[in-house]
C-alpha cells in the first residue's frame, strides 16, 4: 500500500546519491577536453609558435584563413570526400547489415570475418593499404591495367588517390556501419515480413516497403556517424597519399597539423579546428533536425 | 528488463526459432550469397596479402607477385621487428590501455550512477554537457591539450596519452552505463535502503552487478580506443621510449617502408593481441564495438 503510493506521488524512500558523485568525471571531462574547446577559440586569436607564451593579435590569424587558397582547397577536398564516403558506404553497410541480420550459419561465420578490418588500428589499416597500392610490388602492380592504371600507380593520379582514399576508408569503417544495420534489421518483428509474404510480396519489395522504412532511425544515426567522422580522417589519408600528389587528398586536419606542428603556427592551426568543430556540430545538428530524429518517432507505431 | 536483455537467453532461443520457420518458407537468397563473396574477397585479400607478406623473405616478396601462394616460410621478420624494440611499444601501448580502461570505469560509472538516482540539478546539467561533448572532435582541441600538456610537464610521458584518451571517452561511456542503469527498477533501491544501505553501497552491490554488461562494453570500447589512438601518441609523445604501438608502425614505415615482410610482421603483432581476443569473446567485442551506435 505505501510502495504503491510512494509510487503514484514519484518519490521513493531510497537512498540518492548526491552531486558529489558526478564531480570527479565532470572535472575531468572539463579539464581536458571543454577547456581545449574554449582555448582552441581564444588561441586563434593569438599568435604562438607552439614554445614561447601565446600573444595576442586580434582576427589577423582569421583574416589570413579566409584569404589563404589553400585552406579552401582542403574545405572542398574535406567535402568531396564526406560525400564520396557517404555515397560508397551507405548502401554496402546497409545490404551488408541487413543480409548479417538473417540466422543462416554461413552468414554468421561469413560475417564474423566481414568485422574483422573493426579491430584493426587505422595505422595498421592505412599501412597495409599502401603496400597493396605500391605500384611495383603490390597488387595495384597487377590489377592497376585493367581499371585504367598501366603502370599501376594508382595513387600517383589525383582521381586514382582520392578513390583509393575512399576504398580504404570503405574497407575499415562499412563494418562498423554493417553492425549498427544488423543490430536494427534483427529488431524488425518478424510479423511484418510473414504479413507480406502471405500477400504475395517480393523480396525486393519486402526490402523497399519493409526493412528500408524500418531502418530509418540507423539510417540517420549511421549518416550522422559517417558524415560528422569524415571530417576527421586524417591518419588514413596521411599514411596512405600524405596529401599527395600535389595537394589533392589534402583535407582540412592534415592542413591543421601541418601549420600547427610542422610550421608552428598555433594561432592558426586553432583557426582551422575551431572551423572544423563547427562543421561537425553544424552538420549533426541540420541531420538530426531535418530527419525528424530528434523527435524519435518509434517505427514501432502501428503494430 | 534490462537484466534479461543483456543475458539474452530468451532472444536468441526467439530468433533460432523465428530462422527455422523462415528457412522453410522462404528459399535461399541466391544473389545476395554471391555479392557477399565478392564482398568476402574484398575483405580477405588485403588481410590475406598482410599474413603472407608477414611470414615470407623479402626476395619472396620482391619476385612472388602479389596473389602468389606463400613459399619459403619464416618467423625472421617478426625477429626482425622484435630486434627494432617493437616489444617495448607493445608494453607502452599496454600500459596506456590498461589505465585508461580503469580510468574509464572508475570516473563514469559514478557519474552514471548519480544520473540515474540523484535529484540534484548539478547532476542534470552536467549531464547534458556529457550529451553535447559527444559531438566535440578531438582533433578541434589538440593545440591546447599539447599546450596544457607541456605546461604540466607531462609531455613525453604516458599519463600524456591516458589524460585526453580518458576524457574523450567518457561522454559515451557515461551515456552507455545510465541508459543500463535506469533499467534496474527501483524497487530494489529501496529495498536494499530498508536493509540499511547507503548510497555507496547501493551503486556497489546493487547497480554495479546488476550492469555487468554495459560494463564489459565500455571497457571494450575504451580499451579499443587507447590500444590503436593514433592522434593524442603522435602530438603529445616523442622519444622511442615513450612510442605506443600505432606510432611505431607510423615510424617503422617512415624509416624502413621498402622492408614489406618486416613492415607487414609489425602490423601482425599490433593486431594479432585483438584478433586473439575476438576469437574467444567474439559477441563481448562486437557488443563495445556497437556500443557507440546502439545507445
Amino acid at each position: 500500500m505505501t510502495a504503491a503510493r510512494a509510487a503514484v506521488e514519484g518519490t521513493d524512500r531510497a537512498a540518492r546519491p548526491g552531486a558529489l558523485w558526478i564531480v570527479p568525471a565532470a572535472l575531468f571531462f572539463g579539464v581536458f577536453a571543454g577547456v581545449p574547446l574554449l582555448l582552441t577559440a581564444v588561441l586563434s586569436f593569438t599568435e604562438w609558435n607552439g614554445l614561447g607564451t601565446p600573444h595576442f593579435n586580434g582576427l589577423a590569424n582569421w583574416h589570413r584563413v579566409v584569404s589563404d587558397d589553400a585552406v579552401w582547397e582542403s574545405l572542398r577536398v574535406s567535402l568531396v570526400f564526406m560525400v564520396l564516403c557517404w555515397l560508397v558506404q551507405t548502401p554496402l553497410s546497409l545490404l551488408l547489415g541487413v543480409w548479417a541480420a538473417g540466422r543462416e550459419l554461413n552468414r554468421a561465420v561469413l560475417s564474423s570475418i566481414f568485422f574483422l578490418p573493426l579491430l584493426m588500428s587505422t595505422a595498421a589499416v592505412a599501412i597495409t593499404w599502401r603496400v597493396l597500392l605500391d605500384p611495383n610490388f603490390g597488387l595495384a602492380a597487377t590489377i592497376g591495367p585493367y581499371i585504367g592504371f598501366p603502370d599501376g600507380n594508382i595513387v600517383g593520379s589525383q582521381r586514382g588517390a582520392v578513390a583509393a582514399i575512399v576504398v580504404v576508408i570503405a574497407w575499415q569503417f562499412v563494418p562498423f556501419h554493417t553492425l549498427l544495420y544488423q543490430g536494427a534489421a534483427r529488431q524488425i518483428p518478424q510479423m511484418l515480413y510473414d504479413a507480406a509474404l502471405i500477400d504475395g510480396a517480393s523480396r525486393v519489395r519486402q526490402f523497399w516497403h519493409i526493412t528500408l522504412p524500418q531502418l530509418r532511425n540507423t539510417i540517420v544515426t549511421s549518416s550522422v556517424l559517417m558524415l560528422v567522422g569524415s571530417l576527421t580522417y586524417f591518419e588514413t589519408i596521411l599514411i596512405v597519399t600524405n596529401g599527395g600528389p600535389g595537394t589533392a587528398t589534402m583535407v582540412l586536419p592534415q592542413r591543421m597539423y601541418l601549420s600547427g606542428f610542422q610550421s608552428f603556427q598555433m594561432g592558426y592551426a586553432s583557426v582551422i579546428a575551431l572551423v572544423l568543430a563547427a562543421l561537425g556540430t553544424a552538420l549533426s545538428l541540420l541531420i538530426v533536425r531535418f530527419s525528424g530524429f530528434g523527435k524519435m518517432h518509434s517505427t514501432l507505431e502501428g503494430i | 528488463m534490462a537484466v534479461l536483455r543483456q543475458e539474452r537467453p530468451v532472444p536468441v532461443a526467439s530468433g533460432r526459432h523465428r530462422g527455422r520457420t523462415r528457412r522453410r518458407l522462404r528459399r535461399p537468397n541466391w544473389a545476395a550469397g554471391a555479392a557477399a563473396l565478392v564482398w568476402l574477397l574484398f575483405v580477405g585479400v588485403p588481410i590475406y596479402l598482410m599474413v603472407k607478406d608477414s611470414i615470407q623473405p623479402i626476395d619472396a616478396y620482391l619476385n612472388g607477385g602479389p596473389l602468389s601462394l606463400p613459399h619459403s616460410l619464416t618467423l625472421d621478420n617478426f625477429g626482425q621487428v622484435f630486434d627494432s624494440g617493437y616489444a617495448r611499444y607493445l608494453v607502452n601501448t599496454g600500459v596506456v590501455t590498461v589505465a585508461s580502461v580503469a580510468l574509464t570505469v572508475l570516473l563514469a560509472f559514478p557519474a552514471a550512477y548519480a544520473i540515474v538516482r540523484s535529484h540534484s540539478r548539478i547532476v542534470s546539467g552536467t549531464f547534458r554537457i556529457f550529451l553535447a561533448g559527444l559531438a566535440i572532435p578531438a582533433q578541434a582541441t589538440i593545440i591546447p591539450v599539447y599546450l596544457m600538456i607541456t605546461r604540466m610537464h607531462l609531455y613525453d610521458s604516458p599519463t600524456a596519452i591516458i589524460l585526453p584518451t580518458v576524457a574523450f571517452g567518457l561522454p559515451l561511456s557515461v551515456l552507455v552505463l545510465s541508459s543500463a542503469l535506469r533499467d534496474v527498477p527501483r524497487e530494489l533501491y529501496e529495498a536494499m535502503t530498508i536493509d540499511g544501505g547507503g548510497s555507496f553501497r547501493l551503486m556497489w552491490s546493487l547497480a554495479l552487478p546488476l550492469s555487468r554488461a554495459s560494463l564489459t562494453t565500455i571497457s571494450v570500447y575504451s580499451a579499443l580506443n587507447a590500444w590503436n589512438g593514433f592522434l593524442f601518441p603522435l602530438i603529445l609523445t616523442q622519444s622511442p621510449e615513450q612510442r605506443v604501438q600505432t606510432l611505431g608502425l607510423f615510424n617503422f614505415q617512415n624509416e624502413f617502408g621498402s622492408k614489406v615482410p618486416e613492415l607487414m610482421a609489425a602490423v601482425m603483432l599490433s593486431a594479432l593481441p585483438i584478433f586473439i581476443v575476438y576469437l574467444f569473446a567474439r559477441r563481448w567485442l562486437i557488443a563495445g564495438l556497437a556500443g557507440v551506435g546502439g545507445k
